[in-house]
């Protein structure tokens, strides 16, 4: 199985027009993702070529597209002025599931999101964020379907490179994934470690789960609690960015240590006080995968 | 980005907050006629992006304007924590009272703007909350209504006794959190907050840092960032639109994402390097972005090697071969590249870059320890 979406997922893609929306549009149509609207305002009436000749209408709203075909979840990217705006509305129109990549939307505006998409009872993944694959079934985002495949691995990651660099070494050494979720590298994100590691533990397929974190905040330990509390089947983790300096921004907006919280030494103590084992280079990852579930 | 002290000032004047007068002085002879016209006695206080001004020397108290203008002769020009001080801020002296604490900033678990207050202000916050906790109080104000004035005179109340003195305290509070949202801010506080013994609720010292990214719909706030407080590279990197921060190992990296990017500095490290930089050129496939990139490492004569850790996905391999390899011809450095090239369009990076007398390798691990011996030799 796998988490959140599958291949009966109906996926419209808000700014599929732009540059970076019409290009993963495609990659997504290839991936097999049943990619059913677009939206860009401005733009309704038009039809989207997919690669294979695929076609894809273009409406002015999600209200539109929604109407019109169904559609149940949306990836959103639009600049970062509007994305926020965007997220607000394809929550109004009754979508379920959002991912919103786009990088840099302010973190005031995902304050006010993030409580009008909760009152909608809409679950909303990113921003900054790769979206979500299920091997062999569908894909929202960017993540590249070359480097998956299916299996029993479950992956939470709050990067998006690194999160390649792992997947793929898992995929090379015959570990397939379940599903694979990248929630983003913001302070604020609409889905946590922990509504991640809810959703695998109910999943019969996911056999282990990999926490791919880094510093700043404290998400890694509210999942290691939940971990050592919920989680029956091993977790193996990974912090990113032991060698930063305190203090500072390590790109993503929400990697800095503040105060003692957010440091590696203090997320990995975490990890391995309620089991999770911790693996100190990428390429360990896999290893440990493998050490505890055989295959 | 972090506001200076007189320019948080200003952004709570113009939100309506009772503020110490002050002006900003670039010498001496400045600093002695403000305090003149402040009647002889102020407070010269340095303007740099740093915590610990006190303790470092750099706030003082003048008794007289030649006291002024001698304090702002010692304090222009001092370094503290690696910053040069090239303003200070001369206000007149009041009389406290008391000091409290004001500040507000974003809560991540919660997702909402957490406001904290406390009557134990004119300390390091941090050190109260680690040592007595329960002075700090805190409110998550839903963004859906803002704050609401029985919320701020809910908080206020628990600074002052005095119903003249919570009421002015709960202004204060809702000004604060005005000022935050008005501004896109990721933090604003007011440190100490006091009572004047004539009575009176003023702001003596406040601190502001900006999300960077509600800076492209608040210009005025854009520009009011201090050159001085950057270095040629980082204002290059800014400008490049690339994520850099200097480290000061031997070990130049250029990678793309933040974790990964971070992933290969820990990696450095592993090896038993030291990583001269955090850099990452993002998910585009602009090669003027790598030029950039390596103009920056190439600058920094502490890099001994170049190591470049490339995961296509978005971005493009070929479009970072290009990019080094033109940037090698246009730079024309000397220092030894190790380049790892994986994912998008990996095949036609390694044509690229073989056409030019450059190798790439497929792992993460092997270019790193190749790079810590390179920078070691």
């Amino acid at each position: 199985m796998s988490i959140f979406v599958d291949e009966k997922s109906r996926v419209l893609v808000q700014g599929i027009t732009g540059r970076d929306g019409s290009f993963h549009a495609r990659q997504m149509i290839s991936y097999g993702t049943r990619i059913v609207a677009g939206v860009t305002p401005g733009k309704g009436g038009r039809d989207f070529a997919g690669p294979g000749g695929e076609v894809v209408p273009v409406f002015d709203t999600v209200a539109d597209a929604v109407a019109e075909t169904g559609a149940d979840c949306s990836v959103v990217y639009v600049p970062p002025a509007f994305a926020a705006g965007a997220v607000m509305e394809a929550a109004d129109a009754g979508i379920d599931f959002i991912v919103c990549v786009t990088e840099g939307v302010p973190v005031l505006d995902m304050t006010r999101t993030h409580a009008f998409v909760q009152d909608r009872g809409c679950r909303l993944v990113g921003p900054n964020c790769p979206g979500i694959i299920s091997p062999g079934k569908t894909s929202l985002g960017i993540i590249p379907g070359s480097i998956v495949a299916r299996g029993p691995v479950g992956v939470i990651s709050r990067s998006g490179t690194l999160t390649y660099e792992a997947v793929r070494q898992l995929t090379e050494r015959g570990l397939g994934q379940s599903s694979c979720i990248g929630i983003g590298g913001d302070p604020l994100i609409g889905t946590s470690f922990v509504e991640c590691l809810a959703a695998f533990s109910e999943d019969p397929e996911t056999e282990a789960v990999v926490l791919i974190g880094e510093i700043g905040g404290t998400a890694e330990q509210e999942a290691a609690a939940w971990i050592g509390e919920h989680l029956e089947v091993p977790a193996i983790g990974f912090i990113a960015g032991r060698s930063a300096p305190p203090g500072t921004r390590m790109g993503h907006a929400g990697a800095i240590i503040s105060g003692s919280s957010g440091t590696a030494e203090v997320k990995t103590r975490a990890f391995e006080d309620n089991g999770v084992r911790v693996a100190m280079r990428p390429r360990e990852i896999s290893s440990l995968v493998r050490e505890l579930i055989g295959g | 980005m972090n506001l200076h002290e007189y320019q948080a000032k200003d952004l709570f004047r113009a939100a309506g907050m009772a503020v110490n007068p002050g002006e900003v002085a670039e010498s001496p002879e400045r600093a002695r006629e403000l305090a003149e016209g402040y009647g002889g006695r102020a407070v010269v206080k340095a303007q740099v992006h740093s915590g610990g001004r006190g303790k470092a020397g750099g706030v003082k108290l003048a008794r007289s304007p030649a006291d002024a203008e001698k304090h702002a002769e010692a304090i222009l020009g001092m370094s503290i924590s690696g910053l040069v001080v090239h303003r200070v801020l001369v206000s007149p002296i009041e009389e406290i009272e008391s000091e409290a604490y004001i500040g507000v900033l974003i809560d991540r678990e919660h997702q909402r703007p957490v406001l904290m207050v406390s009557a134990e202000g004119g300390v390091d916050i941090e050190e109260v909350a680690a040592d007595n906790p329960e002075a700090i109080h805190r409110l998550r104000v839903d963004p859906r209504y803002g704050l609401l004035p029985h919320q701020a005179y809910g908080l206020a109340t628990r600074l002052y006794d005095e119903p003249k003195l919570a009421s002015q305290g709960a202004r204060a509070i809702a000004q604060l959190y005005q000022a935050f949202v008005d501004n896109g801010a990721s933090m604003a506080e007011i440190n100490p907050l006091i009572a004047t013994s004539a009575g009176q609720v003023v702001a003596i010292d406040a601190k502001v840092s900006i999300d960077d990214s509600e800076l492209f719909r608040h210009p005025e706030l854009a520009a009011l960032r201090d050159p001085t407080t950057e270095t040629a590279a980082d204002r290059r990197a800014r400008e490049a639109g690339l994520s850099f921060v200097k480290l000061g190992g031997n070990v130049g990296c250029c990678v793309n994402g933040a974790g990964l990017a971070m992933a290969t500095m820990d990696l450095v490290k592993f090896y038993g390097g030291e990583p001269a930089n955090f850099l990452d050129i993002g998910g585009s496939s602009n090669p003027d972005k790598v030029v950039a990139a390596l103009e920056i490492i190439t600058s920094d004569p502490g890099v001994r090697v170049i190591l470049f850790n490339i995961f296509g996905g978005i971005t493009r391999c070929d479009d970072v071969a290009n990019g080094i390899v033109q940037a090698v011809e246009r730079i024309g450095f000397e220092l030894p590249l190790v380049i790892r090239l994986t994912g998008t369009n990996e095949e036609p990076a390694r044509r690229i870059l073989s056409g030019a007398g450059l190798a790439a390798a497929a792992s993460m691990d092997e270019v790193v320890e190749k790079a810590v011996q390179l920078a070691a030799g």
